[in-house]
């Protein structure tokens, strides 16, 4: 598909609001001001910039620790992912959470899960609710590789297809579960092989090729509404940065990372949309992105601590 | 009325469902099969498969799903077939349900009962009979709860339901044939029940040790000896007050838990009177839990692993003679 620029301007705002805030958070991470862990989705931007704006406010979404960019794109506001990394009581799970465990009931935003494969089950829940609700809603589940060799993951396939549950699952296939190659850990690499044995349709995306990530994502959340049966889209990508900020990458070579950062999504759409995306396009995404993550920074800055009083709180209702 | 704890069980389980469209039962052979120890038998029939819905042998999975149905506004309730079993599940119970609230900063709630079978006593070895109802009360974010009469099996799944966040119900496999006369009324969910009123000892238990208890409790009361017994009910939050209140009256306290000894719920409430009642006690507490061992399948095996009316009377006897 070539998007139109308009459509082009939509997604390469998208994965530049995602690229710059973490950007900012990786130097947010080295001035100490974000602490723990941080997994940082720098490479993989095209995947959420495809799916998430495909869906409806109704639907819901389920991702993994690596989830910045899908909250942020989501509608959870910059301000409230800032202020979450940075501890502080303005942050959309008030300081509780942290870099791996954004939520927001209101954007349907269900995590931010730091468990690998342990969303899934959770995203099969979720469609229950809206099959046995009618409700028509789909749910998005985002994943790893590496959890395809979970045992949830099968389980949750099968579920998804024995009871015909309205289950988008999105296989982000970066090729890594932390330091452990594809090849090293699965018998089977080929993951979108894994739902066709239960039963669930499949389709290989280019995961660096946001325009192909749009369309397919559309199609399938469409086909999804429409039927009511889960199906899997595995889309194929790599991580430019570290696993965490805690990884110092002896398991792959510099020149295979800079292979692939020649395929960087951002750079290959504004290539290939040269003559429809200009240098003033470019540079007006970008203003826009600064000023977003300065506000939200400046926000999360002044944000309050919650109060230690409060620690307690929220383990049960009141 | 004239109920098992099974009937029970099965009464508040269609109850549940008749006045409330958004509850659903999960599980395995919960349908077609009727449940394992028959507590769900007939609810197929009457309710139908979206509501009473069998499950694959996938307990992360059915456990998950229970979490996020109710998180997309559904009240499930799940059934694992044991506890044993719930250990394949553990995840989804303690590093999602138990969480999710407080990590999303309050907002995500997971209201979900989640009941499963406890305790040993059937032969069914080292695999299928232990009790774990510590490991769970360990965790914040779950409320815990052991019906161990008939009234409570009853009426504790209701109260369980108002809650708007995981339950999780143990229900020992020897309680199920108990039969008593009830009238079906709502379970306070926050207070332990003292069952026998005493005065020379305090006998604390829960779950499937209660019968065994108040076995004791009948033998001393024939050798002269007043026990008082009281059952926890709910394990988390523990209701401290009443076992405190009991203890200072009584000044001896023994606690039966079919758990090992070690890192055990009596350890927990041990300690309770320990930092909150020592000055009342006249002896240090007493502690009769199960031996510290794979429970073995040989009958004779068994019963010597298990908290026996023998081994209570023992023990409240030498915290009478401390």
């Amino acid at each position: 598909m070539i998007p139109s620029r308009e459509q082009a301007l939509g997604m390469l705002r998208a994965m530049v609001r995602v690229r710059r805030l973490e950007e900012r958070c990786a130097e947010d991470y080295a001035a100490a001001k974000i602490r723990g862990f941080l997994h940082l989705y720098i490479g993989q931007e095209a995947i959420a910039a495809g799916v998430l704006p495909a869906l409806g406010a109704a639907d819901s979404v389920v991702a993994t620790y690596r989830e910045h960019g899908h909250a942020l794109l989501r509608g959870l506001p910059a301000r409230a992912i800032m202020a979450e990394m940075y501890g502080r009581s303005g942050g959309c799970s008030r300081g509780r959470g942290g870099s791996m465990h954004l939520f927001s009931r209101e954007h349907r935003f269900f995590g931010g899960h730091g468990i690998v494969g342990a969303g899934l089950p959770v995203a099969i829940g979720l469609a229950l609710a809206d099959k046995l609700l009618g409700t028509r809603g789909v749910t998005c589940v985002f994943f790893g590789e590496g959890a395809s060799a979970e045992g949830e993951f099968h389980e949750s396939l099968n579920l998804a297809s024995l009871w015909r549950l309205p289950v988008l699952f999105v296989c982000e296939n970066n090729l890594y579960a932390m330091g452990t190659a594809l090849a090293r850990s699965e018998a089977e690499p080929e993951i979108h092989k894994k739902a066709a044995v239960h039963r669930i349709g499949s389709e290989v995306v280019d995961g660096m090729d946001v325009a192909a990530v749009t369309e397919a994502a559309s199609q399938a959340i469409d086909r999804v509404r429409e039927t009511g049966a889960p199906w899997f889209l595995e889309c194929l990508a790599y991580r430019f940065r570290a696993h965490s900020m805690f990884d110092p990458e002896l398991y792959r070579d510099r020149s295979e990372v800079e292979t692939w950062r020649t395929r960087d999504p951002i750079t290959q759409l504004v290539s290939r949309m040269a003559g429809a995306i200009m240098p003033e396009d470019i540079a007006a995404i970008e203003a826009e992105a600064a000023a977003e993550i300065a506000d939200a920074c400046a926000f999360a800055d002044a944000s309050p601590l919650e109060p230690v009083e409060d620690l307690l709180l929220d383990v049960r209702a009141p | 009325m004239k109920l098992t704890y099974r009937d029970a069980v099965r009464d508040a389980l269609r109850e549940a469902l008749r006045a409330d469209p958004r509850v659903i039962l999960v599980g395995v052979d919960i349908g077609a099969y009727g449940g394992t120890y028959a507590a769900t038998r007939g609810l197929l029939a009457e309710l139908g498969p979206e509501r009473v819905r069998d499950a694959p042998l996938a307990e992360s999975a059915f456990v998950g799903a229970g979490v996020g149905a109710a998180l997309g506004g559904l009240k499930p309730i799940v059934e694992i077939m044991t506890v044993n079993f719930s250990l394949l599940a553990l995840d989804q119970i303690v590093n999602g349900a138990a969480t999710l609230r407080h990590m999303s900063g309050g907002q995500l709630e997971v209201p979900l009962v989640i009941r499963m079978a406890t305790g040993a006593g059937r032969q069914l070895a080292a695999q299928h009979s232990h009790s774990f109802e510590n490991w769970f009360a360990h965790v914040p974010g779950l409320r815990v709860v052991a019906p161990a009469t008939v009234a409570d099996a009853r009426g504790m799944l209701a109260t369980a339901l108002r809650e708007r966040d995981p339950v999780v119900i143990f229900e020992h496999v020897q309680l199920y044939g108990i039969e008593d006369d009830i009238e079906p009324a709502p379970v306070d969910l926050d207070r332990a029940a003292v069952r026998r009123v005493g005065t020379d000892a305090t006998i604390v238990t829960y779950g499937g040790s209660l019968p065994r208890a108040l076995a004791a409790a009948d033998l001393l009361a024939a050798a002269g000896t007043s026990a008082e017994v009281i059952d926890l009910r709910t394990l988390r939050p523990l209701d401290t007050e009443t076992v405190l209140a009991s203890v200072a009256r009584t000044h001896r306290a023994v606690i039966v838990d079919e758990g090992w000894r070690t890192g055990s719920l009596a350890g927990e409430v041990a300690a309770i009177i320990g930092e909150r009642a020592f000055w009342s006690l006249d002896a240090p507490v007493g502690r009769v839990c199960s031996a510290e061992v794979p429970m073995p399948y040989a009958k004779h095996l068994e019963l010597a692993a298990l908290p026996s009316a023998e081994a209570i009377v023992a023990a409240v006897t030498a915290v009478l003679h401390a």
